[in-house]
């Protein structure tokens, strides 16, 4: 049984979660903030993320952007087998939403990163599809800042670097990135698959509500192992210094090849915009 | 931990009191550049063409804010990553532009570069955008204007929190802070 949506519908549901994401930042993450704040040994990293989390509520209430970097959208589609958009071009729908969403937002996308000329609407979006079973659409987005975006990493690892040499480059990337990537940073990992999808993967860490572990047992552990080392760099809140390094590390997994084992870390900063609706 | 109320443009007596890891509020006037505008303006330098900008005593803040919505001078205007500025900061030390704010690390180029000239680093609590924007009381583009965003704005600014990084005696307070909190080897 085949199920219509039309274009038009995505796209107004689109344009409200993009706004939605670029003005409150979600209860997930406000909760751990929180929990960080009682966490944080430092007094200048209590401080600042006392900044945050106030920053957060006068962003919602006054209805403004909770950073002046609303990134670039990105936007996952999960799209039932048994839908068929109809009533227009889906991509120019998508484009149009993002067009709306980012009018009174800035715009920080180039046409070319050569030639760098500003495309003036924050078009266009970065769309990653999958088709799955059944008749719903999951929309999910990240409006992504790229100030933790720039320090993100991936390397080829060969198998004989195993866990360990997956640890040290999870937490080498942290430690690099430092203030850069305004912590308390959430860190993505993604691990195996190959060159161009282990990047997705760490991607798609980002997309897990804080709070929530990877299914898999041995990933679980690698999670929490990682959150302690990265923590015991005690790069702190903006690299002040303190305990709260980091909020959470979430590892994605894909099967690879003999030869590898891929790893990718996405961070993504105290302004963690995610938003997603089902259709 | 002190706090130093300063008036820009900044003379090297105010900036010598400076420490890493003291707290600054700055009134007075802030020009914001970052990257295109700084490519533009250093090559505009660079030809020995005049600054559309004034340079000596000034204080550059690295920001590209969001837009102004109805009845506000200027959106949400947090710090942007400095380290990409780095490679246009000492023609502009050459200059006499006595500080720089933005977030993250620097060069060891740039550090030993403000020393010399002394000048200061201050860091702005990147995320905390809307509430340094209630800082900002007026905003009006002076060069640049095409490049929207990353043109150059005069901010006049009421009491803008800041935190001295780099001082002008190689004081550095993300090592210090750091420090005490590190448990790797």
């Amino acid at each position: 049984m085949v199920r219509e949506i039309s274009v038009a519908h995505l796209q107004r549901k689109l344009t409200a979660l993009l706004s939605e994401a670029a003005y409150r930042l979600p209860d997930d993450y406000l909760k751990a903030l929180q929990e960080a704040h009682r966490r944080e040994a430092a007094v200048l990293g209590r401080d600042i993320i006392t900044l945050l989390l106030d920053n957060a509520a006068l962003a919602e209430a006054e209805r403004l952007p909770t950073c002046q970097d609303t990134g670039m959208a990105i936007i996952f589609l999960e799209v039932g087998q048994d839908v068929h958009f109809v009533g227009g071009d889906l991509h120019a729908a998508l484009n149009e939403a993002v067009r709306e969403a980012y009018r009174p937002l800035r715009k920080s996308v180039i046409d070319d990163p050569i030639r760098r000329q500003n495309t003036g609407d924050n078009t266009p979006p970065i769309v990653h599809w999958e088709i799955v079973p059944g008749h719903h659409v999951r929309v999910r987005v990240l409006l992504k800042g790229f100030g933790a975006e720039m320090m993100s990493r991936l390397a080829m690892l060969p198998p004989a670097a195993g866990l360990e040499g997956v640890k040290r480059f999870v937490v080498e990337t942290v430690e690099q990135a430092g203030p850069n990537a305004c912590p308390p940073v959430i860190v993505g990992v993604g691990l195996g698959g190959s060159f161009d999808t282990v990047g997705l993967l760490a991607k798609k860490a980002l997309l897990r509500p804080l709070g929530t572990s990877n299914p898999e047992p041995h990933l679980a552990a690698l999670e929490q192992e990682l959150l302690e080392a990265v923590n015991a760099l005690g790069i702190g809140p903006q690299g002040f210094g303190g305990t709260v390094t980091a909020l959470a590390v979430h590892v994605e997994a894909a099967p690879t090849h003999i030869a590898a084992l891929p790893v990718a870390v996405n961070l993504n900063c105290s302004a963690p915009r995610r938003a997603e609706v089902l259709l | 931990m002190k706090v130093h109320v300063l008036t820009t443009p900044l003379d090297d007596e105010a900036v010598a009191r400076l420490r890493a890891g003291d707290m600054v509020r700055l009134n007075g006037i802030l020009y914001t550049a970052r990257d295109a505008a700084h490519k533009r303006l250093v090559e505009t330098l660079s030809r020995g063409e005049p600054s559309p900008i004034p340079l000596a005593g000034q204080v550059i803040y690295y920001v590209g804010p969001a837009p102004a919505p109805p009845g506000r001078p200027i959106g949400p205007a947090g710090p942007t990553t400095s380290g990409r500025m780095d490679p246009y900061t000492l023609p502009l030390l050459e200059r006499g532009v006595k500080g720089f704010i933005g977030k993250g690390y620097r060069s060891d180029e740039v550090k030993a570069a403000l020393v010399r000239h002394r000048a200061v680093y201050l860091a702005a609590v990147g995320g905390a955008a809307v509430l340094l924007a209630q800082h900002i009381v007026s905003a009006r583009v002076v060069a640049y204007e095409d490049l929207g965003t990353e043109a150059i704005r005069e901010l006049v600014v009421r009491d803008f929190p800041a935190i001295v990084v780099h001082d002008i005696y190689g004081g550095d307070a993300y090592l210090e802070g750091q420090r005490a909190f590190r448990q790797h080897p």
